[in-house]
């Protein structure tokens, strides 16, 4: 693209104003860099060589195939190697493991190329618990039972700040020049999270727990699902712009998605879910510096797993025809895991003789772009909210930067930040515009974006990545989690047909740590029960 | 004026006005350039006692050394004979140029310069020189147009009223609002302005080569405002007012700004304007800081490890203990090491601590250091700013405490600047029990320092200890044995009070910093 086109796709992204900057006072200066690979090409490229079915020149034996390395599939490779299942392997499609919870390292610090933390396990998150153990991040345990994560994973204080009107402010609830009519309806806001986080039904279970398996079925909170976030909060007399400003960025920091579009049921997970009860405070976010490619890394240190190969078919009698780089072969596996999401298990699982294999169709992935801001130095700051991890412009469609070495306590110096951008609409429509961007075009929207609160960035900007996720994550739309048509739910997604089972985050519709993780565990266990 | 071109009868008296004008004019300069020249010496003399102290000898060096000049430059004075317009416009120039640049140079040369005293007095020499040639060139260019006797009193008259308006204007307006490098620019420019104006005064005298010299002027005038304007930036108006002495060094790095000042009692450190030490009494601090762990450790320490501290003070106190074999400084900010080493005051304050072949010098952030680098060693002294930013509340952090407990080896001790327990005694106890929740037994001590007020540290050990009875059979100034024993008695008004641990993610630390410091503010 030249400079007037450059313009227009900065227009697109952040807005006219910032458009209309750029570009003032001559070509400003676009620092190296590069778009990264997310496995999009050769995954497109599958989708185009299904019809022509390669042959298969040879079969290879395994007791289990786990087709895909991203958190749900290695977790399931995990929990198969804790239960002592041996021959067990995991073809993935790119060349990097862990899906959109990878990471990157570079000299200065490490870096997360999506999912970033995990919120700290309650005591009946026992796997997670003995992951986190694995990783020596779990310090003891509370008198209740509750594990206490490790100093040095939670996030340090100060954990978000936002940028409006030429400063920043601590926290992500703009505070300063709220009226009492803003605080009132907050105070009611938090009422009801209270509310819904001292929920349980008659079995005990709370209306929304991480992972969401752990969720009451009573319909007084499944009918959440069908209405939008933002009609539940109308209902209730909740206005005020600064209670739905922090909604909307809930909703797009988790969902991509704006709180018109998202479930009540997902919206009101996102604050509930973390909070153990009323009144109490939000558990721990558990971070590292690249996010939770620190728990990818744990997950993958056993598992065999073979990168680069495209999964062309599966059968439900378990066999497995694939493309590696060293050509077509095929597997015969006593059980295979199908850790894809939605949108690939929908064009590579065959359904068995007169069966259909449950597919959600409507399944809505929404696109992300992260890039990844390799900085020589930090900005000058002025003496307002300090530096947080988190860092977020209130007025950008973007969700701001966190700061790779925030976590380690590396406040000065050369770091990493790592920008995240959601396209809450049309996800189709966004990967249509987008296609056709180059490094240059994201890497000034990623400038002219930082450059709301940091004027003196680009100077010091060594390079930058930048990586598009045109399916980024699953997106709870209203009535996506349990109306939509889905009898039981989603649920039935994840049964199993003949030698296949299924697991990833998709089968939630959220896409979260916490749900592949889950969903790769039960399928494990599923297995270890079939191989008995 | 015997070159001007005569007048037809009509304008005679015309021109007698001119010329009567043109000798006001010359008197006033009389009276600025007299102005002037005082305030470079008294700028001379209080940059010499601020810098070096002692201020009746730096005065009556000055002074004599100025007025000797001065004389030298009277007589040199007939030497000049041609061209007296030009000539006294090209000195003024020069006592701008020297005179102007004079406290900014002065200032530098005390970082840098080893013999800043000769500096001083060839700065001031020089002036002498220049301001002792400006009174006998303009008495001459005057001459032949008033009666000797009136000139003689009336150059004297305007020249000793500019002294008195000088000697007013020097410590009522110029020090107090501009500050020393500022004055001594403004001044410079004063001079540049007399030379400016003589080109147009003295036109007549100074045929073709008038626009020249005006070029000149109007260059030696930017010059002057620009640094000032400089000046302006580099110290802000808010900066010079901040600190009761004088700001002879400033620095602003990556991780903070950096100021020396110097007053009647010595040198004062602040970092981002909190006082670091002050050498009039900054033994006391030091001398309790490190003494107390170097006497608690089972035996005599021979690995020593000191994170902070870059200004070389507790430094200083660790090497005179004949046991260390080896030093360990880990501190951010290169600026402040290199500071500690190369400013004289400060180099002989820590006693050139970071010329000793025992001592490595590390600059990284110690949070992160302490996790990456193993070892262990048998003292530890923490001498981090007091915990006002999350950046420093880190360093106060029970997850910072566990890794220091780590890398102390079995019997060895810890000694940790701990703010003001009666200032701020809910962030005292809380660094007392952050360090108790890692693992640590501590023993809470204070020691009084002028500058600060009652300081608070805490002494630790991986187990169960009493406080040290014994001092080191070192030549100490503040430390002996009941003054000892006194440190780690607590009075009613710091005695402990319920806190909450300083953790990584709620850094209630620097809360309770925030709100106890502020009443104090």
């Amino acid at each position: 693209m030249g400079v007037s086109s450059r313009r227009e796709f900065v227009a697109l992204l952040l807005g006219a104003p910032l458009a209309a900057a750029l570009g003032c006072g001559g070509r400003a200066r676009i620092p190296p860099g590069a778009l990264v690979g997310t496995g999009m090409a050769r995954g497109h490229a599958v989708v185009r060589d299904l019809a022509a079915a390669p042959a298969v020149p040879a079969w290879r034996e395994h007791a289990v195939v786990i087709v895909g390395a991203g958190v749900a599939g290695l977790a399931a490779a995990w929990e198969l190697a804790r239960r002592g299942i041996r021959d067990v392997v995991v073809l993935e499609l790119d060349d990097v493991a862990g899906g959109t919870a990878r990471g990157g390292t570079s000299a200065v610090t490490r870096y997360p190329w999506g999912a970033h933390y995990i919120v700290a396990p309650q005591r009946d998150q026992t796997e997670l618990i003995a992951l986190l153990g694995e990783l020596g991040a779990i310090e003891g345990t509370a008198a209740d039972g509750t594990p206490i994560v490790d100093e040095a994973m939670r996030c340090r204080e100060p954990e978000e700040r936002v940028f409006y009107r030429g400063r920043w402010y601590e926290g992500l609830y703009l505070d300063a020049g709220a009226t009492a009519e803003d605080r009132r309806q907050l105070a009611v806001f938090r009422r009801e999270i209270d509310r819904w986080s001292a929920w349980r039904d008659a079995g005990g279970r709370r209306a929304f727990a991480i992972p969401s398996s752990r969720s009451t079925a009573d319909p007084e909170v499944t009918a959440l699902d069908r209405m939008s976030f933002a009609a539940w909060l109308d209902a209730r007399g909740l206005t005020s712009e600064r209670l739905r400003w922090l909604c909307d960025y809930a909703c797009r920091d988790d969902y991509a998605l704006l709180a018109a579009d998202t479930s009540a049921w997902a919206g009101l997970f996102y604050f509930a879910a973390r909070q153990r009860t009323a009144g109490a405070a939000a558990q721990s976010v558990v971070t590292w510096p690249d996010g939770n490619a620190a728990l990818v890394r744990q997950l993958a240190a056993r598992a065999a797993i073979e990168t680069g190969v495209a999964v062309q078919r599966i059968d439900p009698g378990g066999e497995v025809v694939a493309i590696g780089p060293g050509g077509a072969f095929g597997v015969r596996a006593r059980r295979v895991i199908v850790a894809v999401p939605s949108f690939v298990r929908r064009r590579i699982v065959a359904a068995p003789p007169g069966a259909t294999v449950p597919a959600a169709a409507a399944d809505d992935h929404g696109a992300w772009a992260v890039a990844n801001v390799h900085l020589r130095g930090r900005p000058a700051e002025a003496h307002h909210a300090p530096p947080a991890w988190d860092n977020v412009f209130r007025d950008s469609p973007s969700l701001g930067y966190v700061s790779a070495t925030h976590q380690r306590g590396r406040d000065r110096g050369p770091t990493v930040w790592t920008w995240y951008y959601p396209f809450p609409g049309d996800a189709r429509k966004a990967r249509t515009q987008l296609a056709g961007a180059s490094y240059d075009d994201w890497a000034e929207v990623v400038l002219a974006d930082l450059e709301r609160a940091h004027p003196d960035v680009r100077g010091l900007v060594g390079h930058i990545e930048v990586a598009f996720w045109g399916h980024g994550m699953i997106r709870p739309r209203t009535g996506a989690l349990f109306g939509g048509g889905q009898a039981g739910g989603r649920i039935a997604l994840a049964a199993r047909v003949g030698r296949l089972h299924f697991a990833h985050t998709d089968l939630s519709g959220l896409a979260l740590f916490e749900e592949a993780f889950d969903h790769g565990l039960r399928a494990a266990r599923e297995v270890a029960e079939a191989l008995g | 004026m015997a070159a001007e071109p005569a007048a037809p009868d009509g304008g005679r008296r015309r021109e007698a006005d001119a010329v009567r004008l043109r000798a006001t004019a010359l008197y006033l300069n009389v009276f600025v350039v007299a102005i002037c020249g005082l305030i470079y010496e008294l700028l001379a003399g209080t940059l010499g006692s601020y810098l070096l102290g002692d201020s009746v000898t730096q005065f009556s060096l000055v002074i004599g050394l100025y007025l000797s000049a001065m004389g030298a430059g009277a007589w040199l004075s007939r030497r000049i004979t041609g061209e007296l317009g030009r000539r006294f416009i090209e000195i003024e120039l020069a006592v701008a140029v020297v005179g102007g640049a004079s406290a900014p140079v002065l200032f530098l040369a005390y970082g840098s310069v080893a013999h800043f005293q000769v500096v001083l007095l060839g700065f001031v020499a020089a002036i002498g020189v220049l301001v002792g040639l400006e009174l006998p060139l303009l008495m001459r260019l005057l001459e032949g147009q008033v009666a000797f006797k009136d000139l003689v009193s009336r150059v004297l008259t305007f020249d000793y009223i500019g002294a008195l308006a000088a000697a007013v204007m020097f410590p009522l307006v110029l020090v107090p609002r501009l500050g020393l490098v500022r004055s001594s620019l403004a001044i410079g420019a004063a001079n540049a302005c007399v030379g400016l104006w003589g080109t147009w005064l003295l036109a007549g005298r100074l045929g073709a080569g008038r626009r020249g010299l005006r070029l000149r002027a109007l260059a030696v005038l930017a010059v002057m405002a620009a640094r000032l304007a400089m000046a302006g930036r580099l110290t802000s108006w808010a900066e010079d007012e901040m600190y009761a002495d004088p700001v002879v060094f400033s620095e602003t790095t990556p991780y903070q700004r950096i100021v020396v000042t110097r007053g009647r009692a010595g040198f004062q450190l602040f970092l981002n304007g909190n006082l670091q030490f002050a050498s009039a009494d900054e033994y006391r601090y030091h001398e309790a800081l490190v003494h107390p762990a170097m006497m608690a450790a089972e035996a005599p320490p021979r690995r020593a490890l000191i994170l902070g501290g870059g200004d070389g003070l507790a430094l200083r106190e660790v090497l005179a203990h004949p046991s260390i074999e080896a030093v360990t400084l880990v501190d951010l900010d290169p600026a402040m090491t290199d500071l500690a080493r190369r400013f004289p005051p400060l180099g002989e304050l820590n006693h050139h601590a970071f010329g000793d072949r025992r001592v490595t010098v590390i600059n990284d952030d110690a949070m992160v250091w302490l996790d990456e680098h193993p070892g262990t060693w048998d003292v530890i002294i923490v001498d981090f700013p007091d915990p006002n930013t999350f950046a420093l509340g880190k360093l106060f952090t029970r997850l910072f405490y566990r890794r220091l407990r780590a890398r102390l080896a079995p019997g060895g001790a810890v000694s940790v600047q701990a703010t003001s327990p009666l200032f701020a005694r809910r962030s005292y106890w809380c660094i007392i029990e952050t360090m108790r929740s890692a693992g640590f037994a501590v023993q809470p001590y204070h020691v009084t320092v002028p500058s600060f007020g009652v300081w608070g540290y805490a002494l630790a050990r991986q187990a169960p200890f009493l406080p040290p009875t014994r001092v080191p059979a070192l030549p100490l100034r503040f430390l002996n044995p009941p003054a000892l024993a006194a440190m780690f008695e607590l009075p009613a008004d710091m005695a402990p009070v319920a806190v909450e641990i300083n953790q990584l993610d709620n850094q209630a630390l620097v809360r309770y910093y925030e709100k106890e410091w502020r009443r104090w503010e």
